[in-house]
């Protein structure tokens, strides 16, 4: 018995080594551990022997068991290691293939710019005023302190729908009626919108551009707050290490009138073709709220003073990434538009 | 205006300073100089010849050999193929090594055989334009005075050893359209003095009152000069004079005309020489024009002038429009010998609107248009006597015949220093203010710490205090100002609750894979209208460019449509743009069209494309539609939107929708029309428009949160079998008026049109979701409520599969 014992043991374990997957192994245990198998069976054939022998042959069979299960279960963790192993292996990837596309699209880089400017503002104080695209003369120009006849209506030429409307030239007419309704009241904002001139399009001009105008009003508003608030401006669009410059210049809404130039962001100043070699940039016109313009909108220009700015979105943006056509912004072309993606520097 | 700086020297000092310079000065004080001209070009070995003798090229019919001395004993042999090179003429002679403008540079050469050791030049080939080269060399070389010296430098001798400022004048400093305003503006940044010409000059006995009568009869003429000068040589003015002139961009005509722009530049008073012989009344009378009359100008143009165009008759007929042409009857011509000088000052505005009627812009109008230094009228005519005295041989008769009621007094300011300091932010003293208008030559005196200043009437342009500041600040220098930030602000500032909704409905969209586009407010008559939400009165422009930007657009779509067009011809796979701007409808009681923002959408081409992987998807109609009820649902507006099956010219009929806030139309949704798609050459393309001002104005529910539910829910699915006409939609809306407080969402999870149904049906199915915040449902009381949705549904004729 003891013999036949050993050799279901030799048996068993030969099966388990061969075994090559669990449902093998699962025959095995089934064949050698059930409860009809050989294993079962001579237990059940213990009662023959003698008392004496009994519990020797009990323990015989509790070894055969115990061993063949271990041996069993060892296997099982091999074998199940392995199926493991096939699957990661039949489950694994080209990691460098592309991966699944988000669509995100962007904002037009005219919408940057004058977001960006329109943040900063935001950040000192500043309301965003807007006003209609189609304007009457009189917000245009004569509140402006430009009356019909006036020589400096040349200097923009405009589309007229009647002798007396008109598609705005500039974001002007929006400081006029922000005037008119604040009622002598100090005021703060900025005016981005379109604007049209009477141009032909070409690399350089546009029949319709984007602009972003200033305007300051209350007691004690100097020149100096001008010029810190526009060199607040241009380090915030062109770095910080940008200075500015004013020169005098005119402009009927403002006196004194200066245009600003930046230094250049390309070249820090010491000359390059983006500022044509002198080390500045020409980026905008501004300057003090004329008093005219002050008394036709019901404020004391004795008591008030302000500074009016305007700044051509379009012009920040070229010379910000280096645009070299105008018509870019209008043409839509999506090889254009997805440039403008991704984050500065 | 173009200076030259020979000709300034003659008023004021510059000696110190290079071109560069002086430019740059007066730049940042006050009149942007837009270019440095040198005129020599760098130009080298340019010398004076003498065309010893001229002979015909044996081999070439238009090539004459010249033999030229271009210094003593130095003679060379020149082939010249100007039709005027002769023989005994001091000529401009390049020579062998010269560079001229344009990068041309003088070898020797042979011509058909012969040698040639330069080049016998015009003025043109020394860089002159053309246009202003006297009609003797316009076609040929220029021909100098018999006593140039062979050898010497021509440059020198034809005013090209000069550097030119070109300004760009602002319309308020009209002062420096003359040589005198520029000497004035340079002498105050200089700080030094300004010579003003001398004018002397002797009189016959015979007075100009006695032999020239004069009336004027317009308000719009105050001053009215003339002077009279007798036997005058018409004769080529002096080289220096021609020279002056070229510089300033003026071609010299002979010596009379050249006088009146000479003193034109100089004193910016256009002046007028009239033939007094041609003018047979010996009068002049001034008044407006009879409508209809007519008068041939010098260009020999007939005009028809109108009631309030100003003109100078001879009493009978206009023999000139004031201040824009002269006439062709009383030119001076060859044989002129007494002459009439006009000098006037005309009112800005009558100049302004005749020279603009009639088409003509001259020198002289502009001057006028801007307004002429009313103390410099008379001094003008005075300088021109002179000039036509020494220049042109004339005897002038004594006095002036004249009309005069101009006024001529100062502008006065009244400013305080302190005013001054706090318009600029400054301190600047006393003193230094004193002596900067002392600079400017401006009458200033200080009392009662206030400034009273008599402003040159040259200087028009200085009305109000603000003017004394702005000149104050430009000449003590803007780099002088600080940099501050206005102080007290009692306003936040921020967006307004629009302003931040528009930013984030555009943040949606990009994230949603929109690039945002800039098109036209401009477009034709015929796609003014296309797409529009309501079409109302269009805006048209009075006088468009083009009809293609003529009128204002009422949808954004059509432009939108033509950049995706454009993408799609470039090859782009896949286009996904949207636009915010206005659109102009009708006109509201300012008399201005209604001007509302929209949002536009258009889709086309691929949307979903990972090749690889073996996805694509194509633009369709649900995509569009996904995007707006994200955005709907960003606003907190999804339950009060719907949709109803609609049609629109150039939308496809079985793919368009209009799109309701609370039951008022605010959008169109539609896929492209096969036939505008073809005319586009785009493929499946999908549009939207929404009235955004409606939508971001629409109040949306307050933002409460509702507790996570803590029970689970119950979902039930209902298949239907219904007409395929029949809008899922509907039944939507039915399940969810049936459903009771329980039911809590509603689902379409499958639609199904395909050969296991009956013709003309189609099955939907829809996925029910029930439960309540407060406690578990029990499987009854869900039984129940969905009965009565089964029920309804039944009622409704949808047959239940
Ligand atoms: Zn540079």
């Amino acid at each position: 018995m003891e013999q036949q014992l050993k050799q279901l043991e030799q048996e068993a374990l030969a099966k388990i080594e061969a075994a090559s997957n669990l449902k093998e192994l699962n025959d095995v245990r089934v064949a050698y551990l059930g409860k009809k198998g050989p294993i079962t069976d001579l237990l059940k054939g213990m009662g023959k022997l003698s008392p004496e022998e009994r519990p020797k042959m009990g323990a015989l069979v509790n070894t055969v068991r115990e061993n063949v299960t271990n041996q069993l279960e060892a296997r099982i963790t091999i074998l199940e290691e392995q199926a493991i192993q096939e699957q990661l292996e039949k489950e694994s990837i080209d990691v460098t293939l592309p991966g699944r596309k988000i669509r995100t699209g962007n904002r037009h880089p005219l919408t940057r710019v004058i977001e960006e400017i329109e943040d900063l503002f935001l950040s000192m104080g500043y309301e965003i005023a807007e006003g209609p695209e189609v304007e009457k003369d009189y917000y245009n120009f004569e509140a402006l302190n430009l009356p019909k006849g006036h020589p400096a209506r040349d200097m923009q030429d405009t589309f007229y729908i009647t002798e007396e409307t008109l598609l705005r030239t500039h974001t002007s007419p929006v400081q006029a009626r922000t005037m008119e309704a604040k009622k002598g009241e100090p005021i703060r904002i900025i005016c981005p919108g379109k604007v049209f001139r009477r141009d032909n399009d070409d690399a350089t001009h546009s029949h319709q551009f984007m602009q972003i105008e200033g305007l300051v009003i209350g007691e004690n508003i100097r020149m100096s707050d001008l010029k810190g608030t526009l060199d607040a401006l241009a380090k915030r669009m062109f770095g910080e290490e940008r200075e500015i410059r004013l020169r005098p210049s005119f402009f009927p809404f403002t006196e004194p009138s200066v245009e600003v130039d930046v230094s250049c962001h390309k070249c820090g100043g010491t000359g390059c073709n983006v500022c044509k070699q002198t080390g500045w940039i020409e980026i905008l016109g501004a300057g003090m709220v004329h008093p005219n313009v002050l008394e036709m909108a019901g404020y004391d220009s004795k008591k008030l003073s302000g500074f009016a700015f305007g700044i051509g979105a379009e012009r920040i943006a070229m010379l910000k990434y280096g645009v070299d056509d105008i018509r870019h912004f209008y043409t839509n072309d999506i090889r254009f538009l997805s440039q403008f993606h991704r984050t500065e520097e | 205006m173009l200076v030259s700086l020979n000709w300034l020297k003659q008023y004021v000092d510059i000696h110190g300073f290079t071109a560069e310079e002086l430019a740059e000065k007066i730049t940042r004080s006050g009149i942007e100089v837009d270019a440095v001209i040198d005129r020599s070009q760098g130009m080298t070995n340019v010398v004076v010849g003498y065309v010893v003798s001229k002979e015909k090229h044996p081999d070439a019919d238009k090539l004459n050999v010249c033999q030229v001395e271009v210094g003593e004993g130095d003679v060379r042999q020149i082939i010249c193929g100007a039709p005027n090179v002769d023989a005994g003429q001091k000529v401009i002679v390049a020579l062998p090594g010269a560079r001229l403008p344009g990068g041309i540079k003088i070898k020797k050469a042979k011509m058909r055989g012969q040698e040639s050791n330069g080049m016998i030049c015009s003025l043109q080939e020394l860089g002159v334009e053309g246009r202003v080269v006297p009609k003797a060399y316009a076609d040929g070389i220029y021909v100098l005075p018999e006593d140039a010296v062979p050898g010497s430098d021509a440059l020198e001798l034809v005013g090209l050893r000069d550097t030119v400022l070109e300004l760009g004048l602002t319309p308020n400093r009209s002062d420096a359209l003359s040589m005198l305003g520029v000497a004035y503006e340079v002498a105050a940044i200089l700080s030094r003095e300004v010579k003003l010409p001398e004018v002397k000059y002797e009189t016959t006995y015979e007075k100009a009152e006695d032999v020239l009568n004069l009336r004027v009869e317009a308000k719009e003429n105050p001053l009215y000069a003339a002077k009279v000068v007798k036997n005058v040589k018409i004769a080529q003015s002096p080289l220096w004079l021609q020279h002056y002139l070229m510089a300033a961009g003026v071609r010299p005509h002979n010596n009379v005309i050249d006088i009146t722009n000479y003193i034109l530049m100089e004193y910016g008073q256009p002046l007028h020489a009239f033939d007094y012989d041609a003018l047979k009344t010996k009068e002049i009378v001034v008044r407006l024009a009879h409508e209809g009359e007519k008068i041939v100008t010098l260009d020999d143009q007939e005009r028809n002038l109108k009631a309030h165009n100003l003109v100078i008759t001879n009493g009978i007929e206009p023999v000139a429009i004031a201040g824009v042409m002269g006439g062709a009857n009383s030119e001076v011509t060859e044989n002129t010998t007494t002459v009439v000088i006009e000098s006037a000052y005309f009112e800005g505005l009558s100049v302004r609107r005749t020279s603009k009627e009639i088409g003509l812009r001259s020198d002289a109008s502009a001057r006028f248009e801007k307004g002429v230094d009313p103390n410099r009228v008379i001094p003008a005519a005075e300088r021109a006597a002179q000039l036509l005295a020494e220049l042109a041989g004339g005897e002038v008769l004594e006095g002036t015949v004249l009309v005069d009621e101009l006024d001529k007094t100062p502008a006065r300011v009244v400013v305080s220093p302190d005013f001054i300091n706090a318009r600029l932010g400054m301190k600047i003293s006393l003193e230094d203010m004193l002596s900067i208008l002392n600079r400017l030559q401006f009458d200033v005196e200080a009392a009662n710490g206030l400034l009273i200043i008599d402003a040159p009437t040259r200087r028009q342009d200085i009305k109000i205090e603000e003017d004394i500041v702005e000149e104050i600040a430009r000449l003590y220098g803007y780099d002088e100002i600080p940099m501050t930030l206005p102080e007290g602000n009692d306003q936040v500032g921020g967006l307004t609750p629009y302003q931040a909704k528009r930013r984030v409905a555009r943040n949606f969209l990009e994230g949603a894979g929109l690039y945002q586009a800039v098109t036209y407010s401009l477009t034709s008559e015929e796609l003014s209208q296309k797409y529009a939400l309501k079409a109302e009165e269009t805006t048209k422009l009075l006088m468009p460019m083009s009809e293609e930007r003529s009128t204002l657009r009422q949808s954004l779509v059509p432009h939108l449509l033509e950049s995706a067009s454009y993408n799609v011809a470039r090859n782009a796979e896949s286009v996904a743009l949207y636009e915010i701007g206005s659109v102009f409808l009708g006109k509201t009681a300012e008399d201005l069209p209604y001007e509302e923002e929209h949002v536009a959408v258009v889709v086309t081409g691929k949307w979903v494309d990972n090749a690889w992987l073996g996805e694509k998807v194509n633009a369709d109609f649900f995509i569009v539609k996904g995007i707006l009820e994200g955005l709907f649902e960003k606003l907190g507006l999804q339950n009060r939107i719907s949709y109803a099956k609609s049609t629109v010219d150039g939308l496809h009929p079985g793919q368009t929708a209009d799109i309701f806030l609370d039951g008022e139309k605010v959008g169109i949704i539609g896929g492209l029309h096969p036939v505008e798609r073809k005319n586009l050459d785009l493929k499946d393309t999908f549009i939207a428009e929404l009235n955004l001002k409606a939508i971001l104005t629409a109040t949306g529910e307050e933002l409460v949160y509702t507790p996570v539910p803590r029970f689970p829910a119950m979902t039930r699915d209902i298949a239907l079998e219904l007409d395929r006409a029949v809008p899922a939609g509907e039944i939507i809306d039915i399940i969810r008026k049936a459903g009771t407080k329980l039911l809590k969402g509603v689902n379409v999870f499958d639609v199904y049109e395909g050969e296991k149904m009956a013709p003309g049906k189609k099955s939907v199915a829809f996925s029910l979701t029930y439960f309540d915040p407060e406690r578990t449902l029990t499987d009854e009381e869900v039984v129940n409520a969905h009965e009565k949705v089964l029920k309804a549904l039944v009622e409704t004729g949808a047959e239940v599969r």
